[in-house]
Order: structure tokens, then C-alpha cells, then sequence
């Protein structure tokens, strides 16, 4: 009875630990295309979209070169998406504790979502 | 232009293979490389590092996870310290002087470095017994070592230290922007006595979720730099999925013997600045 309990929990983790993995492949996967792309745009047509050496700096600006497809904007989407893997990877597993009834690590993990947006939104964690 | 580049992502490639391989953010190899080597200014340097500490950590993750040697539980909870770490350290940044404490974490460092040295032959951490909170905690587990063959069942200890230690590491980190991976490993290497590989692959499933909370900075103060960062985020996603092919077919003695050389170079580097050479 024990062991058959364990079996199940360690499936449960496996599960876990799989979708994990698979959302961050997914992750990494598109950002790594996306500023692939931007780069040959770039070198192929040597433009970068952008007056020399400036490039957007808000997630606004990001957005808005990237409708008119200039090629700095493309790398900058990539890198978005890039930076929000992590908090991507904290927020999936936040679910799949909560799945598996471990409520113990739902608050944990939680908290850490917490902390993460909160030093966001304040911009000063080094 | 496309030269630069490709040097770039050279560089990063060796980056992102060291970094997933010893659960090190990779800075320690993107600053120097692209500031001496490439003249490169330092901002776009440091920015282009959290790029790529976000890289190692979700490229290496993707491997390390789902072998399950990445402990998520005890990745999770260590977080919340180093997090609020990082929180206290921004805020106190100014009230302490950076050169004391160059010294006494170069001195903790060099330390640790010793006693890694000391272990230089353990495989496997042995006689660790599992404290009661680790095991409330549910922080035991283990994994398959493909070098060994079998599975590894680990116990926990030093919770209590190894928490207290992350929360140093992050207003450390907070405070000099520095030690993203490095304290991490010797806190989980030290104080909670895991395998080698259990500690960098944890170390670099944490450190992301750390640096994300940064980049955005990074991002509005213009430190960003696409034409830079871009083939830094390539070459370290190249790299980092290499490193942790290369770490699961590795011995855990020679991973440790990689990573005390750059252990005490590091440690040198911090008294250095500390003592203001």
C-alpha cells in the first residue's frame, strides 16, 4: 500500500518535472529563433531599423518596431521572451504543485512569484 | 560587423558550456571576453551578462529538470532567500562599504575552496543524514547518474545554514551584481552536503529566476544592446544545451575539479578589489 503510494507520487513528480522541461524547450526554442531571425535581417540588409547606435528600451518601443518588422525589434522580442522563461518556469510550476496537492510548495512557490514581480515592479534586485 | 558577431557567439558558446556545467552564471567569462578582448563597453557588458545568465539557466534547465537532477523543491525554497536577499541588498547598497565585504566573502570563498579541495575525491557526499526539516520539507531526492550507472538517493542537512547562506549570497549579489551561481553551489556543496551535480544543476535552475527580475532594468537603462546581446543569448543556448551533455557523462570529482580553480579565482579577484589593489 505504502509503496504503491510512493510509486504514484513519484510519477506525479515525473509528470512535473516533464512539463517543466518541455515548457522551457518551448521556451528557449522560439526565443532562440526569433532572434535568430532578427540577426539575419539585420546583417542581410545591413539596417538595423533604428537611427546608429540606439535601439528601443521599453518593452512599449520592443512592441511597436517589432509591427513594422525592424530588424533590432526582432532581437529585442527574442530576448523578451528570453527573460521571461524563468518567471514562466516559477508561475508552470506553481500549477503542477498545485496539482499535485502539495499545497506546502503551491505557498512556497507562490511566495517566490510574489518576490520576483514585486523586485520587478521595483527594479532593483542585482 | 557580422565578424564581431560571430566572435560573440564564440565566446558565448564556451560561456554557456562552462556555465551549465558548473552552475555558474557565465558573467565570469562574457565580461572579461567581451571588454578586454572585444573592447567592448563595460554597461553593455554587464548587460549582455544577465542575458546570458538567463540563458545558461533556461537552456541547461531543460536537460537537468526533466533528467530530474535539478532538485525543484529545494531550487524553490532556497529562492524565496535569495530573493529577498537580493531586495535587501538594493536597499542597503550605500550604507555598507562594497571593500569590507569584497574581503570577507573572498575570505568565505577561499575557504570554501579549501575544504572542496580537501574533498576533491568524493563522488558522492557520504554519512549525510537528513535533518528533520529537510525531511518536512520533502528536500531529499535523487537521480540517475549516467557515469555511475545506478540511481542516487540523497539526504539533506544544513538546511537552516544553506538558507541563511542564500540569503547572503542574494544581498551579496544585490549589493555587487556579483556571485549570481557561485555561492549558490558552495552553500549546497557545504552546508547541505549534495552531490556536485545536484548543486550546479540547481544553482542553475535558480539563478534565472533571480537575473529575470533584474533584466528588465538592464532593459530601460539601455545596457541591452541587440547587436551584442542577441548573439550572446545564441551562443550561450548553443553552449549551455553542449555543457549539460557533457556534465551528465562526467565524473562529479572532475566537475568539482573544474570548479575549484575557478573558485579561488574568483575569491582572489573579490580580496583584490577588497583590499583595493
Amino acid at each position: 500500500m505504502e509503496s504503491k503510494k510512493n510509486q504514484n507520487q513519484n510519477e506525479k513528480i515525473e509528470n512535473m518535472e516533464l512539463i517543466i522541461s518541455k515548457t522551457l524547450r518551448a521556451g528557449v526554442l522560439i526565443s532562440a529563433l526569433i532572434i535568430l531571425i532578427g540577426l539575419i535581417i539585420f546583417f542581410a540588409t545591413n539596417n538595423s531599423g533604428y537611427p546608429a547606435n540606439s535601439y528601443p528600451t521599453s518593452i512599449a518601443a520592443v512592441l511597436k518596431g517589432l509591427l513594422s518588422l525592424k530588424p533590432y525589434s526582432i532581437i529585442m522580442t527574442g530576448l523578451l521572451v528570453l527573460i521571461l522563461t524563468p518567471v514562466f518556469r516559477v508561475g508552470v510550476s506553481i500549477i503542477t504543485f498545485f496539482q499535485e496537492k502539495d499545497y506546502m510548495y503551491v505557498y512556497i512557490t507562490s511566495a517566490v512569484f510574489i518576490i520576483l514581480i514585486f523586485s520587478f515592479l521595483l527594479g532593483k534586485v542585482g | 560587423m557580422i565578424l564581431m558577431s560571430l566572435e560573440i557567439l564564440v565566446i558565448s558558446v564556451v560561456a554557456g558550456v562552462f556555465g551549465a556545467l558548473l552552475g555558474l552564471g557565465g558573467g565570469l567569462i562574457v565580461i572579461p571576453m567581451l571588454t578586454l578582448l572585444l573592447g567592448i563597453n563595460i554597461k553593455y557588458a554587464i548587460g549582455a551578462s544577465i542575458i546570458s545568465v538567463i540563458a545558461t539557466s533556461s537552456g541547461a534547465a531543460v536537460t537537468y529538470v526533466r533528467d530530474k537532477i535539478t532538485n525543484i523543491r529545494i531550487g524553490m525554497f532556497l529562492e524565496i532567500a535569495t530573493t529577498t536577499g537580493a531586495l535587501t541588498g538594493a536597499y542597503i547598497a550605500g550604507l555598507i562599504s562594497s571593500k569590507y565585504l569584497y574581503i570577507i566573502f573572498g575570505l568565505l570563498l577561499l575557504y570554501s575552496a579549501y575544504t572542496m579541495l580537501k574533498k576533491r575525491n568524493e563522488e558522492l557526499p557520504v554519512g549525510v543524514v537528513s535533518q528533520p526539516i529537510a525531511k518536512k520539507l520533502k528536500l531529499e531526492g535523487s537521480y540517475y547518474d549516467k557515469v555511475l550507472k545506478k540511481e542516487i538517493r540523497y539526504n539533506v542537512t544544513g538546511v537552516n545554514k544553506g538558507f541563511g547562506m542564500m540569503y547572503i549570497a542574494g544581498v551579496i549579489s544585490g549589493l555587487l551584481g556579483i556571485g549570481s551561481g557561485i555561492f549558490k553551489v558552495m552553500a549546497m556543496d557545504l552546508f547541505m552536503r549534495l552531490p556536485m551535480k545536484v548543486s550546479t544543476a540547481t544553482s542553475n535552475f535558480m539563478m534565472g529566476v533571480t537575473a529575470a527580475a533584474s533584466a528588465g532594468v538592464y532593459l530601460v537603462r539601455g545596457d541591452i544592446d541587440p547587436k551584442i546581446a542577441g548573439p550572446v543569448a545564441l551562443g550561450v543556448l548553443l553552449g549551455a544545451t553542449l555543457g549539460t551533455k557533457i556534465m551528465t557523462n562526467m565524473k562529479s570529482t572532475t566537475i568539482r575539479k573544474i570548479f575549484i580553480p575557478v573558485l579561488a579565482y574568483v575569491s582572489i579577484e573579490m580580496l583584490l578589489k577588497g583590499l583595493g589593489v
